[in-house]
């Protein structure tokens, strides 16, 4: 029988919430990595008990964890404890954790410094990994969007990474500024059908896309607006929060910017709102019915310095028309006195049918609903801030 | 041999328990020390010292023998006491909130 198992990682550790197809009962296992910031989790498509995890620390800098068995155990790829340090073929090891911009002549314009928060040049600083996103059909190949925002790609299972330097060499990488979350690389969305496709979002910097594997990368920012700075309609410098699309159809883009929540059909070359009859269009996530391209879940929150939901009421809001017309659902999550956020990498669908829905919250709560929506239960609501939350259908 | 003190964090990461002792030929250094150390248990390259630079990272302190070496050159002799063996050298991380 088909199963669903949903990775979640918590400002405390990571947790592992499994369950039949039915998606009434949970088994919980965890805290994984207890004590660590735990940003993402993410399984390999081509093999779904690889598992990458993102694992930091303000105290001792960023680790990469690595699963072969589904979650049940770990390690930093490449570096089993007790072996010798250099691998038989040369390579050192402990070079997992090892996130180093490039500045090589040969690939580009090294970048030294983008912009702080005051305008003036900042050097980048490697903080942390903040979203792994394993490639479609190796599972040795991974792309990690990181702070201060670059993107790097390993091909060899997470032992060595490496800077797609193309991104923040194209031209614009200079003017990048962070937003409040610091200058993450948050969104890597990988074309199913064009493999040479992919997208990325950086905050606060806006959309990116390449049509060459990632060697050259062009702003997809036509049609964002963004009172917040000086040139509203800029090529960069909006603060997408989340990007998501279906992918029968990866060309047609869904956006929760910072404010407002917009609609591409034509893979990012240009935008349009369709935050319709939200109660208010800030937010952090979006996401897309894995069974119907057209229906997309946003969690409205008040406002960018009230971040919480409208008058106390958790809401989920599913349009089934891909944006403009929207309804609230409630069936299940608190209609009181909540005033918990939803953090962008904290929604994810599964792939069943009726698509499970799922979310986590900063109080703790993971919501699951096993009917596209219309019915929620808190699978477990006690763990520390959730900050991502990835579904994985298992056969 | 070299007695080590690490914080909780990275013991579990190293996957011991209590003190490590390493092994340090020449000088007996906090360089050589940590050189030592990310040999025997390179999981640990990184969290201590960055990558690149071999600093120290900003909440990590270094102690031995009840003075706080934090500052002092990765270079200069540890005393004799850690050299021998008698008292550890220890990796602490700051006392922050969170």
């Amino acid at each position: 029988m088909s199963g669903v198992r949903v990775l979640v990682g918590t400002r405390k550790g990571a947790f592992i919430l499994t369950a039949d197809g039915k998606r009434e009962k949970w088994d919980i296992s965890g805290p994984h990595f207890a004590g660590w910031e735990m940003y993402h989790l993410k399984g390999s498509p081509a093999d779904p008990n690889r598992i990458y995890a993102s694992q930091s620390s303000g105290w001792f800098g960023q680790i990469i964890q690595r699963s072969d068995d589904g979650g049940k155990t770990w390690q930093q790829p490449g570096t089993p404890p007790g072996e010798p340090t250099t691998a038989p073929d040369g390579t050192p090891k402990g070079e997992s954790n090892k996130f180093v911009y490039d500045t090589s002549a040969e690939t580009g314009k090294p970048l030294t410094t983008h912009q702080w928060y005051d305008g003036t040049p900042h050097p980048w600083e490697f903080k942390r990994v903040w979203h792994v996103e394993p490639s479609i059909e190796d599972p040795d190949t991974v792309y990690a969007g990181v702070e201060d925002a670059a993107l790097f790609r390993t091909t060899d299972g997470g032992k060595s990474w490496h800077e797609l330097p193309g991104l923040r060499g194209h031209g614009t990488g200079a003017k990048w500024a962070p937003g409040a979350g610091g200058m993450c690389l948050h969104t890597i969305l990988l074309d199913p059908k064009n493999r040479q496709r992919m997208y990325t979002a950086i905050s606060s910097a806006g959309a990116f896309r390449t049509d060459d594997g990632g060697q050259t990368w062009k702003p997809i920012n036509r049609g964002l607006h963004s009172q917040y700075i000086p040139d509203p309609t800029a090529e960069i410098g909006h603060c997408v929060h989340r990007i998501a699309f279906h992918k029968s159809r990866p060309e047609v883009l869904f956006m929760q910017k910072h404010w407002d929540v917009m609609r591409s059909d034509d893979a990012g070359e240009s935008w349009r709102e369709v935050s319709g009859n939200l109660p208010t269009d800030f937010g952090f996530v979006i996401d897309v019915n894995a069974n119907e391209p057209e229906t997309i879940y946003v969690v409205p929150i008040k406002s960018d310095s009230e971040h919480f939901p409208l008058d106390g009421k958790l809401r989920v809001y599913r349009s089934r028309s891909g944006g403009n017309e929207w309804e609230p659902l409630t069936n299940g999550l608190p209609q009181r006195d909540c005033y918990v956020n939803v953090l962008r990498d904290a929604m994810a669908v599964d792939s069943l049918d009726k698509c499970g829905v799922y979310f986590g919250t900063t109080g703790g709560q993971v919501y699951g609903s096993a009917d596209g929506g219309d019915h929620w239960q808190a699978i477990v609501h006690d763990l520390p801030a959730v900050v991502s939350v990835e579904a994985q259908t298992l056969p | 041999m070299i007695r080590v003190t690490l914080p909780a964090h990275l013991r579990k990461l190293a996957q011991v328990d209590g003190e490590v002792q390493v092994e340090v030929n020449g000088a007996v250094t906090q360089g050589s020390v940590l050189d030592a150390l990310e040999e025997k248990y390179p999981m640990l390259r990184g969290t201590i010292r960055d990558h690149v630079t071999r600093k120290r990272r900003a909440f990590v302190r270094f102690f031995a023998c009840h003075e706080d070496l934090s500052h002092e050159s990765p270079d200069a002799p540890l005393p004799d006491a850690i050299a021998n063996g008698t008292e550890p050298y220890m990796i602490i991380g700051a006392i922050a909130g969170g």
